[in-house]
């Protein structure tokens, strides 16, 4: 990298703001993925203006661009695949607005997703979308990736709770699109941006709605002898009609871990257990969930418990979302896979799962958002070892294509990024790509920022391409 | 060589003359604010219309997809129009996943006849649009037109979940997918909503289905005043009750309210009859469920002082919904002379209300009033005679309706008017400052500018 650049990002923005030292550049090649990428500067803007000002330098000495936040991302979205610079929004972490009366809350990019909630919850008002790395993530990196969570499940994904955007293309412009109460005439812009992987432009502000706490929650824990058992209650809560807040399903091997290190109260020997809650009117959440024993009784569940107060609800939870961490535990990386399939399918899709972890001799554990078929095989694996690291990735691929035979799709909510672009052509023709690649254009020409993600390299994208003399680093073998 | 004289001879050759109309009454069924296209197509699928599209583009021919063409007059009257294209005959249900609660159907179907087959699995879609006996799925969704259940299930974003369609250049392409939960490439099909076919030809949809109600049921409360109403109003917004529609209306828009029912032989709530505000709440849900909210409503109405309140009978919940559902039908032809708006603000405060109906109420022009939630509210300027200064007033009302929704953060869309006022008006209103972000997506989608050219925002 050009030596003036770094010089001129250190007076725009005070040496503080500007880590170029290789030892410091090493903490941010990495994010929540299997994948690598080195940016050559990293940088932190306070401002919009900052934001413009970096992009335009970048321009000017032609590098590529990659925003980040907390680096949780799990698709290597935030990974600068193209070397560059790399600007991290944590510190544009103000909340700049709340307007209770409205449900509003205007944000900067780097505010934690928790946060918004924190800051809303004293009004009965929260953030609906909450990504298993709530209390990390940032909602930049939520809107980049239209990130999910366990509540996607009746609330939606981000984009559901985004009402405006302000943005920086790359060439430094900065423009505004949709609107703060929703509704303006004209093309649904927030709706491309929102999930676009920071390839069209980088989001300085974010205008999010809130929602209203339900009046009743009540949370079920249905434990099975049988995971085949356990995913036919699935399908048939879905058949039935019911929406629950949440359905998440835990296989043995994966609550074992869990219950080892959290202690959250899954029992030991089951071979699966539901995770659902009920929310809305008293009436309504006791209906529903009386509905939902049933049907896991009906489908030889050993014990339906339900939380008996917040504690314990919080205690089931916490389970969940430290799941990832408590397999941690058992090696030393894991590769956590997000695929889709028709929530019909969900038996197969776990037999098949199963099937493949024999195939390549890794035991794959299951925790995922099982009603709405978004799927999270965790296959444990050590990074060290380059041939079980070729299986692993073998092991995930097959899983992903299993999806898409199924009527799937290659990601739920964790995005294409670097890590699933290549299989993109599974699910899109030519013609796709193109009118992809034409909206592409539209807004980042030159592919300065974010290269190398969501669009396959080796078909044909020239135009999406890497620069051959920047780092990249990618870890795959 | 006139490309243009011997044109359905040509268009007959590429799809077969069976599929081809350039009879005066044809063009006329699908003439748009009186312009009318040199020809009709009827493509029987979607490669048809992908080679249609080519053709147009080659030839540089301007084309607007049509369904049922009951919506066809929103937006501004395309600047160039050659080319009608029927999408009626792709009318398929190509998938259907009931215990997915999912769904792939063709652009042409209409929306009753989905709603059929849906009902068989004891499920919907909930798109309440007006226009209902008609409409087909594809123009609901390029229509953008607001559903009346938009507050319990969103609007179609929120169940849209793919789409295949013909892009500018004659490519079939696709977005999203069949399942519900997705984030993989660009949400091209969040584009289409409302675009007015000035992107791409629609072919299939997906949606996600929903569970019908097990029982629905409605309540109409009165009000002396626009502030009380507005109060209760914004009260039951705030009350966290599940209610599936909440409409405040005046006293003009329940007379009208009540002449439609009538018209159709359903039961008039007595509540209409009166003078005064109406705030209208319709809700579903289990026996439980509805016997809570029913209390809920009839306490909190008593307690915002209503000097009426009225529950209605499942029928007449049916009937009355059905009713505001069609109301953008209805309005646009309740006098000889009608400007129809749609206006959002920030907040309705009850001076916000007063004084947009003020202007709207300049003699010798009447007006009715409907506010949805989500701050949308429809207002009807309705002209009794085509004379030179009533057309005067009338314009003249819509023009400062424009500013004073401006001035108040808002926007305005003229969702019906009298031709010689579109020709005078920009019924979209000024360019936001997006608007150079939404050529972009025009280009890309329409290189060769063939979809519908000047019917959208800004001219696009």
């Amino acid at each position: 990298m050009d030596p003036a650049l770094i010089r001129e990002l250190k007076s725009l923005l005070a040496p503080a703001n500007v880590l170029s030292q290789k030892e410091d550049l090493l903490l941010y090649e990495f994010d929540g993925s299997v994948e690598k990428g080195r940016p050559e500067v990293v940088v932190f803007p306070h401002t919009t203006e900052d934001v413009s000002r970096i992009v335009k330098l970048a321009a000017k000495y032609q590098v590529p661009v990659v925003g980040r936040g907390a680096g949780t991302g799990l698709s290597g979205g935030a990974l600068a695949r193209g070397g560059g610079v790399m600007i991290v929004f944590a510190r544009m972490n103000r909340i700049l607005e709340l307007d209770l009366e409205n449900r509003r809350v205007v944000v900067q990019p780097g505010v934690v997703n928790l946060d918004i909630t924190r800051a809303a919850e004293h009004a009965g008002l929260y953030f609906a979308p909450d990504p298993s790395s709530q209390k990390s993530c940032t909602i930049g990196g939520n809107v980049a990736e239209n990130s999910g969570g366990p509540h996607t499940l009746a609330y939606g994904l981000t984009t559901n709770h985004v009402a405006a955007l302000e943005l920086v293309l790359p060439d430094g412009e900065i423009v505004r699109v949709g609107s703060r109460h929703g509704d303006a005439p004209g093309y649904d812009l927030c709706g491309l941006f929102v999930g676009s992987e920071g390839t069209l432009a980088l989001v300085t502000e974010i205008t999010v709605k809130l929602s209203r706490k339900a009046e009743a929650v009540k949370t079920l824990l249905a434990i099975f002898d049988a995971v085949r058992d356990a995913s036919q209650t699935v399908v048939e809560i879905t058949a039935r009609g019911i929406t629950p807040a949440a359905c998440e399903m835990l296989d043995g091997w994966t609550l074992r871990a869990v219950e080892d290190y959290i202690h959250a109260g899954f029992p030991r020997d089951s071979a699966a257990v539901l995770l659902i809650e009920v929310e809305g009117l008293r009436e309504a959440a006791e209906s529903q969930a009386a509905s939902i024993a049933e049907i896991c009784n009906s489908n030889h569940a050993r014990e339906v418990r339900t939380a008996r107060d917040e504690h314990e609800r919080d205690l089931l939870w916490k389970g969940r979302r430290n799941a990832f961490g408590a397999l941690g535990r058992l090696a030393p990386s894991n590769y956590v896979l997000d695929g889709v399939i028709p929530r019909s399918k969900l038996p197969e899709a776990l037999e098949q799962i199963h099937a493949t972890g024999e195939k390549y001799g890794f035991q794959i554990g299951n925790i995922f958002h099982a009603g709405d078929g978004n799927l999270h095989p965790i296959v444990l694996y050590d990074p060290r070892d380059t041939e079980q690291f070729k299986r692993a990735i073998a092991a995930a691929q097959e899983i992903i294509r299993m999806c898409v035979s199924l009527g799937g799709a290659l990601t739920g909510e964790h995005g294409v990024g670097m890590e699933k672009n290549e299989l993109m052509p599974l699910l899109f023709s030519d013609s796709d790509f193109d009118l992809m690649q034409r909206i592409h254009d539209a807004f980042n020409p030159d592919s300065s920022l974010n290269p190398g993600k969501i669009f396959p390299l080796s078909k044909g994208c020239g135009e999406i391409r890497v620069r051959k003399s920047g780092q990249t680093a990618g870890a795959r073998p | 060589m006139n490309s243009v004289a011997n044109l359905p001879n040509r268009l007959e050759k590429l799809v077969g003359s069976d599929r081809v109309r350039a009879s005066e009454s044809a063009l006329r069924e699908f003439a748009i604010s009186g312009r009318a296209p040199m020809a009709v197509l009827k493509p029987r699928s979607a490669e048809e219309v992908a080679e249609i599209v080519s053709f147009a583009a080659a030839e540089k021919l301007a084309v607007v997809p049509c369904g049922s063409c009951s919506k066809l007059e929103l937006g501004m009257p395309p600047q160039r129009y050659d080319l009608a294209m029927d999408m009626t005959d792709l009318r398929q249900i190509e998938h259907y996943d009931p215990g997915d609660l999912t769904l792939s159907v063709d652009a042409g179907l209409p929306l009753n006849e989905l709603a059929k087959a849906l009902a068989a699995k004891n499920q919907f879609l909930p798109l309440a649009v007006p226009c209902g006996e008609t409409s087909t799925v594809g123009g609901a969704i390029a229509s953008g037109i607001d559903s009346t259940l938009r507050q319990q299930y969103g609007t179609p974003r929120d169940s849209l979940i793919g789409a295949e369609f013909v892009d500018g250049t004659g490519k079939q392409c696709k977005s999203g997918g069949r399942v519900v939960k997705n984030v993989t490439g660009y949400d091209l099909h969040k584009l289409l909503i409302g675009s007015l076919g000035t992107l791409a030809v629609i072919t299939r949809l997906n949606f996600r289905t929903f569970p019908l109600p097990d029982l629905q049921g409605a309540h109409l409360a009165g009000f002396p005043t626009l502030e009380a109403a507005l109060n209760f109003h914004a009260s039951l917004l705030k009350s966290g009750l599940p209610l599936s529609n909440t409409e405040l209306f005046d006293s003009d828009f329940s007379a009208l309210l009540a002449g439609f029912l009538n018209k159709e032989g359903a039961s008039v709530p007595e509540s209409l009859a009166n003078h005064g505000w109406q705030v209208f709440a319709s809700f579903e849900g289990s026996a439980p469920v509805m016997e809570r909210i029913h209390r809920e409503l009839r306490e909190r109405s008593v307690q915002a002082q209503a000097v009426r309140s009225e529950t209605l009978s499942t029928r007449s919940c049916q009937q009355v919904s059905e009713a505001l559902r069609e109301a953008f039908q209805w309005l646009r032809r309740a006098a000889p002379s009608v400007a129809l708006l749609r206006i959002v603000l920030p907040q309705f405060a009850p001076g916000d209300a007063t004084e947009l109906l003020h202007v709207a109420h300049q003699s010798p022009l009447r007006s009715a009033f409907v506010l949805h939630a989500c701050n949308v509210a429809y207002l009807a300027l309705l002209a009794d005679s085509e004379d030179v200064s009533t057309n005067a007033v009338l314009e003249h009302g819509v023009a400062e309706l424009f500013s004073r929704v401006e001035a108040k953060k808002g926007s305005t869309t003229v969702l019906h008017a009298p031709v010689w006022l579109k020709d005078r008006i920009n019924v979209w209103g000024a360019r936001r400052a997006d608007f150079p972000m939404m050529q972009r997506v025009k280009q890309a989608f329409d290189p060769h500018h063939i979809f519908a050219p000047g019917r959208f925002v800004g001219g696009i």
